[in-house]
């Protein structure tokens, strides 16, 4: 009975979290862009562009859902709800920090802790694939249907070099639990280099990295891998048909794939929710120093506005950001809070990475997009993998 | 619990493998099969082999059904035609099936008839290091076979399709 609650609530509480923030993903990622390009971005919504994403899902939700006539009805429908199922469903496996006791319960900071942890995620990016290729076919659209074709190739073909690059990691942790794979990443080489798998002991990791990341952009459907949705080729891909809240689906089933790809990247190749120096030479005063630095700034550019409303707003975020750094300072928060905040500045900066190379680089051509995959990732992958393979087997 | 889920997931793969020949449009039937693919899966998990559960959704339900209807939409396969059926079908259909379901009940009862009810949560086998240790002692030499059938299998393939382009 105590388990059934404690995950009803934690659920609850992921449900809620991880949706708010795939809504403000969106906010960060206009702003973002935006501001690469020398432009404002939403700022017209609430302070900063804030409540646009509020805004945005308003729209969508009271937005009339036509249903073309001349569509798969029941594939239709079903499309965009799977993806969505299947993309929110990984974050059930993903831990985010140690563990919380509340009023005498203890609890890990993750809903599940399966002994198959990774493979999970990895089934689920695999069954995604159905949600876009039933959407493009059942939408009876040349141009949905193409972008569905490309897409399920695509998916298939970065598969591969994303599971060899993950399996390289794992051969180092030898376990398959995500919990434990971030537990072997603790300690630090010459007491200060931690022992993340990019900076393992007998192979680092860097390559599997860099080849994980890769595909990760090729498996959430991004640019520069964006082919099913290429505008310019296919008006927008498999999603053309779709409107009002399936469509809204379809965003959502990729932002969360996003973050589920960078938790993961995050959790196997940065360690997770361990410090990137010891705890001795004062890594938790980061979180308070670098929110005291926001604050302080926020401050300054409200005495000295350069937009009027800034008067008002900034020091209101300044003060914010001023307590949240004091709370990170107290000391029986900070067990529960530098794990968390740890992971969410890796998560959160891998993200970042998602969103300046979408404000960055052009779309790759789609015979380039698959001779990369088959003729150069695949292969680096395989070399990387039989590299650690014998490394680790020579070490042990 | 365990039987409850059990029954369920044992219900929907025969849903859906019943529904995979009833549908007469292909995709319809491979999304059955995917069904029936991920209620096994379901089936494996509960008898305590969680990482085969996981191959078999990864490998199957994934890898496998995507091609399958990757080929489907590629060649725009419609909805098959429903002619009558011939006399032979319909004088000797329900008998044989009869014949078939009783010949199955009877090689189960005739080799299987001393297995006891199976216990869920007994068998701790199924890890992803049993299946390693397994697949590179005792049956290494049927491993290595089959990755040698299915290495024939794709230059097959790539043969075949390099005639196509002359």
């Amino acid at each position: 009975m105590e388990f059934i609650v404690i995950t009803l609530i934690k659920t609850a509480i992921i449900a809620f979290v991880l949706l708010t923030t795939l809504a403000y993903l969106q906010w960060v990622e206009r702003k973002v862009i935006a501001h690469v390009q020398v432009r404002m971005g939403p700022s017209r919504v609430g302070p900063h562009g804030l409540l646009q994403p509020l805004a945005d899902v308003i729209k969508l939700i009271t937005k009339e859902g036509v249903l073309p006539p001349h569509v798969n009805k029941f594939f239709y429908l079903l499309a965009p709800f799977f993806a969505v199922f299947m993309a929110l469903l990984s974050i059930s496996v993903i831990p985010f920090g140690t563990s919380i006791t509340l009023f005498g319960h203890t609890t890990a900071m993750q809903m599940t802790d399966l002994n198959v942890g990774i493979l999970v995620i990895l089934a689920n990016s695999s069954m995604g694939v159905y949600g876009i290729a039933l959407g493009g076919w059942a939408s009876n659209n040349k141009y949905s249907l193409l972008g569905g074709l490309r897409s399920s190739a695509q998916m298939i073909s970065y598969e591969l070099p994303l599971s060899l690059a993950v399996a390289s990691p794992l051969l180092i942790a030898g376990t398959l639990s995500l919990r434990e794979i971030v537990n072997m990443q603790a300690g630090y080489h010459f007491g200060f280099i931690p022992r993340w798998a990019i900076f393992a002991y007998p192979f680092p990791q860097i390559f599997a990295f860099i080849i994980f990341m890769i595909s990760a952009f090729a498996e959430t459907n991004r640019i520069p891998f964006d082919l099913p949705e290429a505008e310019n080729e296919l008006v927008a891909g498999f999603h053309v048909e779709y409107s009002s809240m399936k469509f809204a689906a379809f965003f959502m089933a990729e932002y969360a794939n996003m973050v589920t790809v960078c938790s993961v990247a995050t959790l196997l190749f940065l360690g997770g929710w361990l410090p990137p120096w010891p705890v001795a030479y004062g890594s938790n005063f980061v979180a308070s120093a670098i929110l005291f630095v926001a604050g302080a700034v926020c401050i300054y550019h409200g005495l000295n506005p350069a937009r009027p409303f800034d008067r008002y707003t900034l020091p209101v975020f300044g003060v914010m950001f001023f307590g949240l750094g004091a709370v990170m300072l107290v000391p029986f928060m900070v067990p529960v809070l530098m794990p968390l905040f740890w992971f969410l500045a890796k998560t959160g900066f891998l993200l970042f990475v998602f969103i300046w190379i979408r404000a960055t680089l052009p779309r790759f051509r789609y015979d380039q997009l698959m001779g990369f995959a088959w003729k150069f990732l695949f292969p680096v992958a395989l070399l990387n993998l039989l590299v650690t393979g014998l490394l680790v087997a020579l070490a042990s | 619990m365990d039987h409850l889920f059990f029954f369920l997931f044992g219900f929907i793969a025969v849903v859906c493998a019943i529904n995979v020949v009833l549908q007469k449009h292909p995709i319809s039937s491979a999304l059955s099969l995917i069904g029936v693919m991920g209620s096994i899966a379901v089936l494996y998990l509960q008898l305590g082999a969680p990482f085969i559960a996981m191959a078999q959704i990864i490998v199957y339900a994934g890898a496998v059904m995507v091609l399958f209807i990757f080929v489907i939409m590629l060649l725009n396969a419609g909805s098959e035609e429903q002619r009558g059926r011939s006399w032979t079908a319909q004088l000797l259909g329900i008998p044989a099936l009869m014949v078939f379901l009783g010949l199955i009940a009877y090689f189960i009862q005739r080799w299987f008839g001393d297995a006891g009810v199976v216990k869920f949560d007994n068998f701790q086998g199924g890890t992803a290091q049993n299946v390693g240790y397994a697949l590179f002692t005792d049956y290494l030499l049927p491993f290595e076979v089959t990755s040698v059938l299915i290495l024939v299998a794709i230059l097959g393939a790539i043969v075949l399709a390099r005639k196509e382009l002359d």
